[in-house]
């Protein structure tokens, strides 16, 4: 297979500045995170300035950037969770 | 138990689903939503969560509590959607023989629920709303390390 759908879901400030809650990235078979991050800043320019940030969640679970992607995969993109100050 | 729900929670139900007769302490935390932020007035907050992967992530804080520390019994419940200043958005309710168990992992549940558990806060203010998050330490996968130092073992 060449490419690689990837169901993309943004929540709460990264929705926002996606302007939208969804979409579908079809990148090369052998793509990591990192590779989608990077792909996302591109098309989503007020997403990010530095897509090495952005944490993602593969299938509901935290992954690194040189996790390597599957055909068909939901990537989360997170943001900083409902925290605060301690 | 562990929950996230729309519904108003019930702490005194909450804090009863932990009960045990081996039991000598129930350590009940509330966390409620504040009037202001930074000198702000709020008006009223909203929740949002990314589901089933926050249920699962609460469950796992809930996980780490009980083997970290020696308790009888957590119950967990988030509530999300609208809500009004001086509600309760999170009750987390511990059990333990000797009370030093349940304060700590009490302490500690709401550090880890704020570093792994993808629930979102946005709070309304007259004028403006904004998203509010840790954006500084905000790294779930790297090492564990809760705000509070003093409630690791």
């Amino acid at each position: 297979m060449d490419e690689l759908k990837i169901t993309v879901r943004f929540f709460a400030s990264y929705r926002e500045k996606a302007g939208t809650s969804e979409t579908v990235v079809d990148i090369p078979d052998g793509a990591t995170v990192g590779d989608l991050t990077s792909r996302l800043a591109e098309s989503f320019p007020d997403l990010t300035s530095r897509p090495i940030g952005l944490v993602v969640a593969v299938n509901q679970e935290y992954r690194d950037h040189s996790f390597g992607l599957s055909d068909g995969d939901e990537a989360a993109v997170i943001p900083p969770v409902s925290g605060g100050r301690s | 138990m562990i929950e996230i729900t729309h519904d108003e929670l019930d702490p005194k139900q909450i804090t009863d689903s932990v009960a045990d007769d081996g039991a000598g302490a129930v350590i009940t935390f509330l966390g409620t939503t504040r009037d202001n932020t930074a000198g702000r007035n709020v008006r009223f907050l909203e929740y949002e969560a990314y589901r089933p992967m926050a249920d699962q992530q609460l469950a796992k804080v809930a996980e780490e509590m009980s083997e970290r520390w020696d308790l009888k019994a957590v119950a967990i419940s988030h509530r999300l959607g609208r809500l009004a200043v001086g509600e309760t958005s999170l009750v987390v309710a511990v059990s333990s023989a000797h009370r030093r168990d349940a304060y700590e992992a009490s302490a500690f549940s709401i550090d880890r629920i704020k570093q792994i558990v993808p629930i979102w806060k946005k709070e309304f203010f007259e004028g403006g709303e904004v998203w509010v998050g840790s954006q500084e330490d905000f790294d779930p996968l790297g090492v564990e390390r809760p705000a509070s130092q003093s409630w690791r073992q």
